[in-house]
């Protein structure tokens, strides 16, 4: 190796710090692997699903995970299907499968609205939604959407599997209840009826490749001219994404006129605990809160009316 | 410091073997194999001047680890047409000056060629959603789009004529 001009060593930089890298063939494997990990190793070891948040981490010096579990071949956990009123998406399945699946646009519109914003392509076609959802960035695209569908997680380790509502999963910021050897190895919803909308929008500073300043998502139901069912999901606000529940309480029973939408929507700010920061301040991000509220309460009022 | 490993990559059609280690990403080893084509920006995903397609869908190579990509078919810009004849994503760029210190060139002929694969006949908003993980800086898009446009136009006549 040629010496360099300046006479410093000549060290390659690599982009990543050291770890080792097990790429199991199957779910079988890739939980025991976890198993043994948690109960031997001390919890070193840490998932690695479409890399499009974890590499960059390392690459950052914010994580430095020892061993890292790849995902890939976990084929039999890619993939959309309904079963018995569900919807149904494995926990491989990345953002442009979602995009691709047949009929996904009736059947979760908010989760294939936020999927086209989502990253770039190259991003899209590599992240999974149950990375998304484990990652739990505050700003998480898929999480509005999911939580305004009342989406659940399968949580699978080799000791067995557990359901868990998305409404439950995340504990703080970037905390949830999956243990170190679980994998999500399903996220479902039922399947919207037809006298429901569910609408989506993300605030940002470009429509793609761009992180969210305030995600949004309205699930609206009506029946005989009332509102049977309203989740309204505010993301990019407080340290988890959360429901707004008291402005959905208010709406609950009720057929909506602009004032009624106007104050669901000054009670949807209340839930907000957001952060200045370089995408946008906190007053921003409220106000946001309370535009698109308003908007798509409105839309899917009208949709439906 | 993690074991290297042989790994068995299939580049443009040619099969090679490398020495890799489990944290190098595919970016980093395809730039010391000499597939310079495949440029370094950001390496965390925003730019997309590192995209490759592997098995025909594009990626970006700086968050992918080379390990997890043994035995898929990996194609860089370079694979798509050679010197003599270009792949018409590559015509179309020149005829329309989509270019002008070219760094971004590579990855935004990438993915546009991935999404073109699926989606044959884009209108806007598909090539807007498709090369949104694309940054070029010296200029704007217009020029992109336009070639892209006359690209898909071009490898349409062929499949019907082909």
């Amino acid at each position: 190796m040629q010496p360099r001009r300046d006479g410093a060593p000549e060290t390659r930089k690599t982009m990543l710090a050291d770890f080792d890298l097990v790429i199991p063939a199957n779910l079988t494997q890739a939980l025991q692997i976890l198993s043994e990990d948690a109960t031997r190793n001390g919890h070193d070891a840490m998932p690695l699903a479409g890399g499009t948040n974890l590499l960059v981490d390392i690459r950052a010096r914010r994580a430095a995970p020892k061993r890292l579990i790849a995902l890939g071949k976990l084929d039999e956990l890619r993939g959309t299907t309904i079963d018995n009123g569900r919807v149904i998406v494995g926990g491989r399945t990345t953002l442009t499968d979602v995009l691709r699946a047949p009929r996904m646009a009736e059947h979760a519109p908010s989760l294939v609205q936020s999927a086209r914003v989502f990253g770039g392509q190259m991003v899209r076609n590599s992240a999974t939604v149950a990375g998304n959802l484990c990652y739990g960035s505050p700003a998480a695209d898929t999480v509005p959407p999911l939580l305004s569908l009342n989406a659940e997680l399968t949580l699978a380790s080799q000791a067995g599997r557990r359901v868990v509502p998305l409404n439950d999963f995340f504990l703080g910021y970037k905390q949830n209840v999956r243990r170190h050897d679980e994998l999500v190895t399903e996220i479902t919803w039922p399947l919207p009826p037809s006298n429901s909308a569910n609408l989506f929008y993300k605030l940002a500073r470009r429509k793609g490749d761009a992180i969210t300043v305030v995600g949004l998502a309205v699930t609206l139901v009506v029946e005989s001219g009332k509102c049977s069912c309203v989740r309204i999901a505010l993301g990019a606000v407080a340290p988890v994404i959360k429901r707004a529940l008291a402005a959905e309480a208010m709406l609950i029973d009720q057929a909506l006129t602009p004032t009624l939408i106007d104050a669901a929507a000054g009670q949807a700010v209340e839930a907000c605990e957001p952060i200045d920061d370089a995408r946008a301040s906190a007053e921003y991000r409220c106000h946001g809160v309370y535009v698109l509220t308003r908007r798509l309460l409105t839309q899917a009022w009208e949709r439906l009316s | 410091m993690a074991e290297k490993k042989l790994i068995a990559l299939e580049i443009n059609g040619r099969r090679l073997e490398a020495s890799v280690p489990p944290n190098q990403t595919l970016l980093e080893s395809l730039r010391e194999l000499g597939y310079f084509e495949v440029k370094s920006g950001c390496e965390k995903g925003d730019c997309g001047a590192c995209a490759v397609l592997v098995d025909g869908e594009a990626i970006d190579s700086c968050l992918t680890l080379t390990w997890t990509v043994e035995g898929r078919r990996l194609t860089t810009v370079a694979g798509l047409g050679s010197g003599e004849h270009l792949h018409p994503l590559q015509t179309a760029f020149i005829e329309h000056g989509a270019i002008q210190c070219g760094y971004c060139t590579p990855g935004l002929i990438i993915a546009a060629q991935s999404m073109l694969d699926t989606t044959p006949n884009p209108n806007d908003e598909d090539i807007r959603l498709a090369l949104s993980g694309n940054l070029c800086r010296c200029t704007g898009y217009t020029k992109v789009f336009a070639a892209v446009r006359d690209a898909a136009a071009v490898m349409r006549e062929g499949k019907r004529s082909g």
